[in-house]
This record gives structure tokens, sequence and C-alpha cells, in this order.
């Protein structure tokens, strides 16, 4: 176990990059403290798989360092640096008894076959795998499998970290929740530091105790699913995360005020910096609400989700979603939104630029 | 409730009687010949198992068998480890791949009875390039149209040139075919290069594997065209396979009926060492 810190970290797949985007990875500076929940979230292709490849030693970074506890270990190989990794499809040993499979990596590292066997039971018990750990490996399902592969990456006591790389894609739905609550158990027993990797964000706020979103190559925000829920710092955080995501509307600000479509409307606080440049207004479609006051809007559609209902309305040019519960508008009608002053942030440049009032004082509840 | 349905053998009948054209009729042919004896104008004498009893007892036929498994293993053993090894060491990306398989499939294209002339005039002790080079630069004596040994080396070298290439284009799509996971998570367990092909890569090349030893095994132990043209079944008999005798026992001496029943007994022990082969390299799957 260890605490692990990337420092100036820079990757790129060209072997004489020239502009910033020919780097899959932009200068990424993170400290994963020991013991702790990660998740790496982002779409497709922004980086997220390069980077647990270089903390796992599979890729070099092209500039900068990786240190485990305080220690280089940027130069060394994959089975040197103590690590575990999950990956997309299970890997397993197909020869090999699920018992076998289990004790290669200590096999491989030269331990006797008595710590090896009280390793292996203890990980199938944990597992809940003891009863087919004589049985070929081959013939289990796609679930068991990946167990025995995250197995794999357990059986060792002393591992760093245990990286998972989308480990729940080819399992059936039923079966994701099980193994994930799974994972998260393993978590609390095992203690060791754990990074998963996932473009799911139901998969990423579950799991983990801290959740760092990713795009282009960049860290964007790092954070408890709460808090990028809440104080998304940029405008594809607010985007990705949600189901709708967040609002972002397009403002103009006027003496320090934002006004969208010609109204004003209420911040959480005052402006931090010097607010040049494209700013949008960013509200969650769960602080939206319809009242008989506030911003005039039209409905263009209404979605059932269950237990809420996701109103779509057209404001200034823009679509504006609010969640509601209880009796919902009909098509067509003309309705107000008011904005919970609290949640309305403001964004220049897709970054977050209001703070919240009571943290500097000046301004009341309005 | 399931529905029978026959009317899927129509489409077999063709295929049927392609087959029963182009092997069961000629071989039932080979069954008449092989339990009668004829001297010509279509006169036909009931001899019953009398050739098959002789061929079997006959020391000739027993020398051929021994020879011809003898090729057969040599192949198999050289053939089939080599073929895994050039595989391996083939670039798995990039520019050379292409060229490395053009390279692997050239010998593969030329015809047997050429491979034969080819091989043939470059081992000549006086005009060939390799026999000048061994003869007269290297001073090893060497010349196959008289020692068994040197006949043996070049049958042998010219059957690992020509169909090596089999094992190495089957083994090497069997390993293209494993994921990049497999060899990243193999490093991470601290496999050896030697549990990595042991755990990783023979597994995952065993299926091609059984074909190209199958496919070796049947066209090494029917060869005919190359050591034929090559060294002719010489010096003597040192290199008379059982496909040369039969040939020279069937249209050298004309005597059709143990020819035919030689035939059939070839044909069965290929068919029980395919068999044996199959059975042994799939047993494992069943389970």
């Amino acid at each position: 176990m260890a605490k692990i810190t990337l420092s100036k970290l820079r990757h790129s797949y060209l072997s004489t990059p020239k502009s910033d985007s020919d780097y899959a990875l932009k200068e990424i500076d993170l400290d994963w403290t020991d013991g702790g929940a990660y998740a790496l979230l982002g779409p497709s292709g922004c980086g997220k798989s390069t980077l647990l490849n270089i903390i796992s030693g599979l890729l070099v970074p092209s500039e900068g360092k990786i240190l485990f506890d305080g220690k280089d270990v940027t130069a060394l190989p994959p089975d040197q640096r103590n690590i575990a990794q999950v990956f997309q499809f299970p890997v397993i040993y197909d020869t090999m008894t699920v018992y076998d499979n289990l004790a290669f990596p200590l096999r491989n590292r030269g331990r006797d076959e008595a710590t090896v066997h009280q390793r292996v039971m203890a990980i199938a018990e944990m597992l809940e795998v003891t009863e087919m750990l004589e049985q070929k490996a081959a013939g289990l399902s796609p679930d068991n499998k990946q167990k025995i592969s995250m197995g794999r990456g357990l059986v060792r006591e002393d591992v760093n970290v245990v990286m998972f790389d989308e480990p729940l894609t080819v399992i059936d739905p039923h079966l994701k929740w099980k193994l994930r609550s799974k994972l998260k158990e393993l978590h609390q027993r095992v203690k060791a530091t754990m990074i998963y990797v996932t473009h799911d964000q139901t998969e990423a706020l579950t799991f983990a105790d801290q959740v760092v979103v990713m795009q282009l190559g960049e860290v964007v925000q790092i954070g408890t699913p709460v808090e990028l829920f809440e104080r998304p710092a940029h405008t594809f955080v607010g985007h990705f995360i949600g189901s709708p995501g967040m609002n972002i509307l397009p403002c103009e600000l006027q003496h320090g005020a934002a006004v969208f479509a010609g109204q004003q409307i209420m911040l959480e606080g005052p402006i931090q910096g010097a607010a040049e440049g494209q700013t949008e207004i960013g509200i969650r479609p769960e602080f939206v609400s319809l009242a008989g006051h506030g911003l005039p809007a039209t409905v263009t559609k209404v979605s059932d989700i269950g237990r809420h209902t996701v109103v779509e309305c057209e404001a200034g040019g823009c679509r504006i979603n609010a969640v509601t519960e209880g009796a919902a508008p009909e098509k067509g009608s003309a309705v107000h939104l008011a904005f919970r002053q609290d949640m309305t942030r403001l964004y220049v440049d897709g970054w977050l630029a209001t703070a919240p009032a009571n943290a500097t004082g000046e301004q009341g509840a309005a | 409730m399931k529905t029978e349905n026959q009317k899927a053998w129509f489409f077999v009948l063709p295929v049927l009687a392609l087959v029963a054209f182009n092997a069961l009729i000629p071989m039932m042919t080979v069954v008449n010949y092989s339990v009668q004896e004829t001297f010509g104008d279509n006169v036909f004498f009931w001899q019953g198992l009398d050739w098959f009893q002789q061929i079997l007892r006959s020391d000739r036929f027993h020398a051929a068998l021994g020879r011809q498994f003898m090729f057969t293993f040599l192949i198999l053993i050289i053939e089939v480890p080599l073929g895994i090894a050039i595989a391996l060491s083939m670039p798995r990306k990039g520019f050379w791949v292409p060229v490395c398989l053009v390279l692997m499939a050239l010998p593969m294209l030329i015809p047997w009875n050429v491979v034969g002339a080819m091989w043939n005039i470059f081992t000549l002790p006086d005009i060939g390039l390799l026999g000048y080079f061994l003869n007269h630069v290297l001073g090893i004596s060497y010349d196959m149209t008289q020692d068994p040994v040197a006949a043996w080396v070049t049958i042998v070298t010219m059957d690992v040139w020509h169909w090596t290439s089999l094992v190495v284009l089957l083994a090497y799509a069997g390993l293209v075919s494993i994921p990049d996971a497999y060899y990243q998570a193999a490093k991470i367990d601290g496999a050896s290069n030697w549990a990595v092909f042991r755990f990783i890569q023979l597994p995952k090349m065993k299926t091609v594997l059984t074909i190209a030893i199958l496919l070796r095994f049947m066209d090494s132990f029917n060869i005919y065209t190359e050591p034929f043209v090559l060294t002719g079944g010489g010096p003597g008999n040192s290199t008379t396979l059982l496909s040369i005798d039969l040939v020279k026992i069937a249209l050298g001496q004309f005597d059709l009926g143990p020819a035919a029943a030689m035939s059939l007994i070839y044909f069965a022990i290929t068919l029980l060492v395919s068999w044996l082969f199959y059975t042994l390299m799939t047993k494992d799957d069943l389970n």
C-alpha cells in the first residue's frame, strides 16, 4: 500500500509531439492517498486508460514522474511496482484451474506452497469462489472470470494499488450491480488503494470516495460524488455527470450580474477574477422549478422517468431542463422557471467563476 | 415444438455426387483390384485377401513404411517447433508484417515438382550452388545421388523449406488473435517469458496448431512428387517412401492387385494416425 504521486506527467503516443493536441495526457499533477477508492471518469478517448497504464508501468510517460510513497518508480516495469490491474475483458489462464490461476502471481514470485495455499484460500473465500477452485478456469462465466482476474490482483498481500480498467463492460447488467458491491466490500476489507476507470457515471459515483473527472487528456475536477454533483468545477463535469446534465445557458454580465434572455439571474455569490471571455450560467435541472414567477419559458417536451418528470423548456433560444415531482405542465404551455439561487453558478470559459455567498460573507440569501 | 425438416439433404446431394465420382467410385475400383488378379482383357480371378497378406508380410513394405514414418517424424519434429519459433519472432504490427507474411508464403506457392527440380539442381555437387559450396569451398563430401545420408538430409531440408511456412502462418494467426491485455496481465503477474508461452501463447495457438500438425502429418505421410523428382527413391532404395514404392509396384511392375491392396493399407494407416492425432490433441476440450 502506498501513496501515489503523479508529478508533471505528460504523455504522447507520437515520437515527436509538436502541439498540445498531440498529447494524450496534458500535464497531470495528482496525489492518490493510501487506501483511497478512486474513480477515473471520462468519455472514451479522454486519456484515462493511458493514465492507468502509466501508473501500472505498461506505458512509460513521455514526461514527468510517478512516485510510490515518494520513491520514483517511473522506470520500473509492472512486476516490480507491485500493482494489480483488472482489464476490460477478463484475463484468465485457460489451461489452469481456478486455484492455479489465483496462485500464479505468488508462484511466479517464488512464494512457498504453504503461503500460496493460505492466500489463495483466503482470497477465494472473499470472492466466494471456493467451490470452483478445482474447476478449469476456461469454463467459467464472464463474471466469475472477472472475479478470478480480480483475485489474481488481490492475492498478493502487499499490492500498492489495484486498478480496474472498465471491468464491468462484459458483465450482464444484473450481475454488474452484484460485482460492484463486491468490489466496494473488497475495498473495505483489503484497504488497498483502488483506482477504477470507467465512462459510466453510476459506476464511478457508487464505487469511489473521490472521483477524478478527465476530459481531453486533462483532469477537470477531483471531488466526492456530492461535490461533483453540486459544484462542478467545469461545465464539462456539469454536463457529463447527472442525468439529464447541468443546464448551461450563455449569458451576459451587466454590472456584475448575470443576464440571460433579458432577465437578471441571481447567482450564488460574487464572481471571482476578471470574468472576461465566454460567460455561462450553470444550474442543475434538479434546482430548476416551475413557479409563478421567474424566467418565462415554453414547455417543449415532458418525459416521465419514473420517480421524477423531466420538463424540457425553451427560453431565450436555449433548452432548459427542469426536474419536477408531481404534476407536470402540458407540452406547449407557458411556464415560469425559478432557479435556486445557491445552486446557480457562473462559468467563464467553461470554468467555475462564482464562490458561495457564505464563504465570502458579502451577500446574504436574497 | 420441433418440426423435422429433411429438405436440407437436397442441398447435400450435389456434393455427394461429386465426391462419389472423384473419390468413392475410383476407390471402389481400387477395392476391386485388391481382391482379384487380372492378366488384362478385363479377365479377373478372385483372390480373396491374398494380396493384403502378401503386402503385410513383405519386408519391402515394412522397410518403406519404416522410412515413411521416419520421414514424417522428422518433418513434424522439425517443422512444428521451428514454425512456432519463427511465428513468435515475427513482428505483430508495423511495416514488416506484410513483408514477413509474403516471404513466408512464397515457398508454398511453388509447385511440388518445381520444388523437387530446384533442389535437385541446387544440390548437384559440381554445378549446384549448395552442392558446389559444400564440396569445393567447405570441403564436405556431399552427394545425394551417392550417399543415403545426404539424400535424407536433402529431402528433409527441402520439405522444411517448402512447408514450415504453413505452420508459421497458422501459428502466427493464433498469436495475433491474443489481446494485449493477456500480455499486460502476465507482466503484472510477474510471469516469465516461458510462462507466457506455456500458459498464454500455446493454449491460444492450440486449435490452429492441431490443424497445422494434422495437415503436415497427412501431407508428409502422402508425399510423392518432391522426393520422386529429387532422388527418385535412391540412392538404392534409401529414400523410397511408401508412395514412391506404391507407384513402382503399380506402374513399374504393373502388379495392380498388390498395389491396390497396398494403397488401401496405406490409406487405412493415414486415416488411423490422423484420427489418433486429432483425438489426442482435442481430448482436453471435451471436459
